[in-house]
């Protein structure tokens, strides 16, 4: 996942508008601070989207469409934006992309649009793209603030796919609606396209992190 | 959806379609306060007020702005500001009458406005197209619902606290399974009744 991050860099050349934290930041959205596996942020749609692995996709794109823009003028105006009122400027931010994602969803796409139901608005209330605003955008220059927001949208998107994988191979035996697992030797078990397959699946990919990088939350800060 | 009793949303919403376990709504709020059971209480309750209000504004915003000027496009940036807008209203107006009550809700509040629960609700009330009976039902039990499924769960962590986990499912990931489990234990409600 992380060796995507030299290619970035040698476009900004280190010295470049990526102010030479291209790879790192990069690096850190997808695999160190995850969104969504790390920090815990933005499971509703990570949650409600990935019982099929197609609707899981799309609404990682949705979600870095919304990041990578939202962070893009957070940044510009980070300069004339009053601090007491750049919270309401931000979600004004986001929810105009939304608006227009949600807008070119249904127009091109509307099957999907009506799968994915209320979750694409919710994206607004998503505190993936208000804490990397808060964090990141307020404080950076702006190319590298759409990194910063491609990498977690990136982020995002890799745990939605793998969670949707997991979920619709499991549940139907099937990807992208084709049968995958042989239907008379697999019988799918439908729990996991059922809300209580989701939380577990979740459940078990954090637990897969933590196991990976060796992160043991401290006491106190867990349970 | 003109023809399902105010009565049966509720319900419905409280139970077989809990707008935490089965929509996966307000989970944000919900890992960060599901610790104890009074912090939890005290969120739920400002869920709930929230919620039922919002609901019934953005009702009477959408079907007779909105919708009669073609604006529908516009609904998540108004309905988020309504939302805003009522968090920081209810939030002065308690300060300024009830003290008591401001300590006692205070922090929770403004963590409202984040909340995708109360976001969710009103999006729901549109996709279903619900009357305005059936949103204040729908917009009150959504709330019941997330209060009853975070004390719940509040409870089963204050007593994992001296269970023993595995090392790496410390945390959120023991939360999130124990969560799928509760989700399990609500789908025995289906069935019961059916909105959607």
């Amino acid at each position: 996942m992380a060796h995507s991050g030299p290619v970035v860099c040698a476009v900004c050349g280190g010295s470049g508008p990526c102010d030479g934290k291209g790879k790192e930041t990069l690096r850190a959205g997808v695999w160190v601070t995850n969104p969504v596996s790390v920090q815990v942020l933005g499971i509703c749609s990570a949650l409600a989207v990935t019982n099929k692995l197609e609707n899981a996709l799309v609404m990682g794109a949705a979600l870095t469409f919304v990041c990578v823009g939202t962070n893009l003028f957070v940044s510009l105006l980070r300069n004339v934006t009053p601090r007491r009122i750049r919270m309401i400027a931000e979600v004004a931010i986001i929810a105009t992309f939304v608006i227009i994602f949600d807008q070119v969803l249904r127009a091109y796409y509307l099957e999907m649009s009506k799968q994915l139901g209320p979750y694409v608005g919710l994206i607004i209330t998503n505190c993936i793209i208000m804490g990397r605003a808060e964090a990141f955008a307020l404080s950076n220059r702006p190319v590298v603030s759409m990194l910063d927001g491609l990498a977690n949208g990136l982020g995002y998107a890799v745990v939605l796919g793998i969670i949707g994988f997991v979920r619709e191979l499991m549940g139907t035996g099937a990807l992208f609606g084709h049968q995958i697992l042989g239907a008379e030797w697999y019988t799918p078990n439908q729990l996991m396209i059922l809300a209580p397959g989701a939380f577990i699946a979740l459940g078990f990919l954090i637990a897969l992190h933590n196991a990976i990088t060796g992160v043991n939350k401290p006491e106190g800060k867990g349970n | 959806m003109g023809e399902v009793s105010p009565l049966v949303i509720l319900v419905a919403a409280v139970f077989t379609n809990n707008i935490l376990l089965a929509n996966f709504l307000g989970m944000c709020s919900f890992l960060a306060v599901s610790k104890r059971i009074d912090t939890a209480a005290g969120l739920g309750a400002a869920v709930i007020f929230v919620t039922t209000f919002t609901t019934a504004i953005n009702y009477g915003i959408y079907h007779h702005v909105l919708v009669p000027m073609g604006l529908t496009f516009l609904s998540y940036i108004i309905f988020i500001t309504v939302i805003a807008a009522f968090v920081q209203f209810v939030e002065m107006f308690v300060e300024r009458f009830s003290p008591v009550l401001y300590h006692a809700l205070g922090i929770f509040l403004p963590l409202i406005t984040v909340n995708c629960a109360i976001l969710g609700v009103s999006l729901f009330m549109i996709i279903r197209n619900y009357t305005f009976m059936q949103s204040i039902a729908f917009g009150f039990g959504g709330g019941v619902g997330w209060t009853l499924a975070i004390i719940l769960i509040a409870g089963l962590r204050q007593k994992m606290r001296y269970s023993i986990v595995p090392v790496p499912f410390k945390g959120v990931a023991i939360a999130m399974v124990i969560t799928g489990v509760m989700a399990m234990a609500f789908m025995g409600f289906a069935g019961m009744v059916t909105i959607q």
